[in-house]
């Protein structure tokens, strides 16, 4: 007791799944934000999610260790949509660069 | 509509920051531990002034003298005609403190991480950086051209996972970590940190900002205290705490160091640091190697006020450092309390998101040499005063040992 407690993050002990879904992108969104979320790709992850900044951090992290890649700055800042992170995650998955 | 417009949502919290008074303007400063504020006398403890440098006669003397001599400024770059006999034994002076080879002295810490980050990582390296790392990290990282990759705050496994992601990949890896990390007061893993970049080939960067004067046998840091200096390719560190002037400085053992003088351009572009600096800068390094007391004194001042402030029941950061941050509810009530604290005589820092890890409120206080066991105590008891006029220190969550 006493200290500051860090934010839990996420963590999946499980082989990452072949296909990028909306699906898993979705029950990852759950367990940041603790709470039920609908999403598609057309999905604002700001906007309509009402994420700040620090918690679409959080939610990268928790991406990261589900899909087992580590997703660069420059491309988090380009990241609007639930589709564009599904395509990011793709393209960093299969080695594309930007 | 203003071109500013686009800041909308932060002018808003700016607006509201600023009605509810937290705008701190000192009528003077009348030692490194007390200053006037709205015509009282006032305890400071959120200056970073950790070894209470600022008034020392030696210190003084030594920049006046030089300002006589000098001049108030360079009016020039380190490339140009702002290189004086002061800057090259200040480097020197760095250098043989660290028992290193090379030594280059930036005009603000800042521009130190935003010079040796942007020259270290181009196009085509990686640099991995601690999540909580300082915006100084974060805006270097982004004048240079490499890629960018978080990992998660003082993480050792996160951090080799990432790497390990990497292999394969061509480019040079630099980690980069802080000695003590600014809001919290917590300190690396850097034995840890350490074994993973010998492991994976990768260079390590330490920013001892906050580490430099205050950890480690004779005060070199962190990097020190962990016994691993030899592992640190590169330490960055700043004047404008321990050392209580300004500036930002780079020492390394690098063959090549000195081709960063013309690689930096947040060295190159941007005046030298005034003779005045220079001077007082020199003669404080050298305090804190003769006189380890003043460390000594600072070490005993962070425990009486974090362990005093852990009896009240409140609930700090992790390690009974010099920054000692008290976690707050919501930004309502550290408003509240940070106004109270400073009705009362006491003066530190509130910071609020995103200045902060998380999402938490913080009261972030900073403890020096100079501050003596009366200050502190009576720091503990305006502590204890607001705490119990804002209903937190019931009995009950005095037993809990928390506040959250």
């Amino acid at each position: 007791m006493g200290q500051i407690r860090q934010l839990a993050l996420v963590e999946l002990k499980v082989e990452p799944p072949e296909k990028v879904t909306c699906e898993d992108i979705s029950t990852i969104f759950e367990q940041v934000l603790g709470h039920p979320v609908k999403i598609n790709e057309r999905t604002d992850i700001v906007e309509d999610l009402g994420m700040d900044s620090l918690g679409v951090m959080n939610f990268v992290m928790a991406i990261e260790d589900f899909y087992d890649i580590s997703i660069p700055l420059d491309r988090i800042a380009q990241i609007q949509t639930v589709g564009d992170l599904i395509h990011a995650v793709d393209d960093l998955r299969s080695g594309i660069q930007e | 509509m203003t071109i500013l417009a686009k800041h909308a949502a932060q002018r808003q919290v700016y607006e509201s920051l600023h009605a509810h008074g937290v705008d701190v303007q000192f009528d003077g400063v009348l030692s490194p531990t007390e200053g006037m504020l709205n015509g009282r006398p006032t305890i400071l403890l959120g200056t970073n002034n950790y070894l209470g440098l600022t008034f020392d006669p030696a210190c003084i003397e030594k920049a006046v003298e030089a300002t006589r001599s000098q001049g108030t400024g360079t009016t020039g770059s380190r490339v140009a005609n702002g290189t004086y006999g002061g800057h090259i034994r200040l480097e020197k002076a760095l250098a043989d403190f660290y028992g290193r080879q090379h030594a280059m002295v930036f005009s603000t810490g800042y521009q130190a991480n935003l010079g040796v980050l942007s020259a270290l990582v181009g196009r085509g390296d990686h640099l991995l950086l601690d999540a909580d790392s300082h915006a100084s990290i974060y805006d270097g990282s982004r004048l240079g051209h490499g890629e960018v990759i978080r990992f998660r705050h003082n993480n050792p496994d996160d951090l080799y996972k990432r790497l390990r992601r990497l292999s394969g990949q061509p480019g040079d890896r630099l980690i980069v970590v802080e000695g003590i990390y600014s809001m919290l007061g917590d300190t690396a893993p850097l034995k840890e940190i350490a074994a993973v970049k010998r492991e994976t080939g990768a260079y390590l960067l330490v920013d001892e900002a906050h580490s430099l004067g205050v950890l480690g046998e004779t005060g070199r840091g962190l990097a020190e205290a962990a016994g691993v200096e030899s592992d640190v390719d590169f330490i960055v560190g700043t004047f404008s705490k321990s050392l209580g002037s300004v500036g930002g400085f780079c020492v390394s053992d690098s063959p090549d160091f000195d081709v960063m003088r013309i690689v930096c351009r947040p060295y190159m572009f941007t005046a030298s640091l005034p003779p005045g600096i220079v001077a007082s800068t020199i003669e404080a390094l050298s305090r804190l190697q003769s006189e380890p007391s003043l460390r000594a004194n600072l070490t005993r001042n962070a425990h009486h006020l974090y362990d005093g402030l852990r009896e009240l029941g409140f609930q700090t950061g992790p390690e009974a450092n010099p920054i000692i941050a008290v976690a707050m509810p919501d930004q309502e009530t550290a408003v509240a309390f940070w106004k109270l604290l400073l009705a009362s005589g006491l003066y530190l820092n509130l910071a609020i998101p995103p200045a902060t890890p998380t999402d938490v409120c913080l009261l972030r206080t900073s403890v020096s040499a100079a501050h003596t066991p009366e200050q502190l105590d009576t720091a503990l008891a305006i502590f204890a005063d607001v705490g119990r006029r804002l209903g937190f220190l019931t009995s009950e969550k005095r037993r809990a040992g928390g506040v959250a």
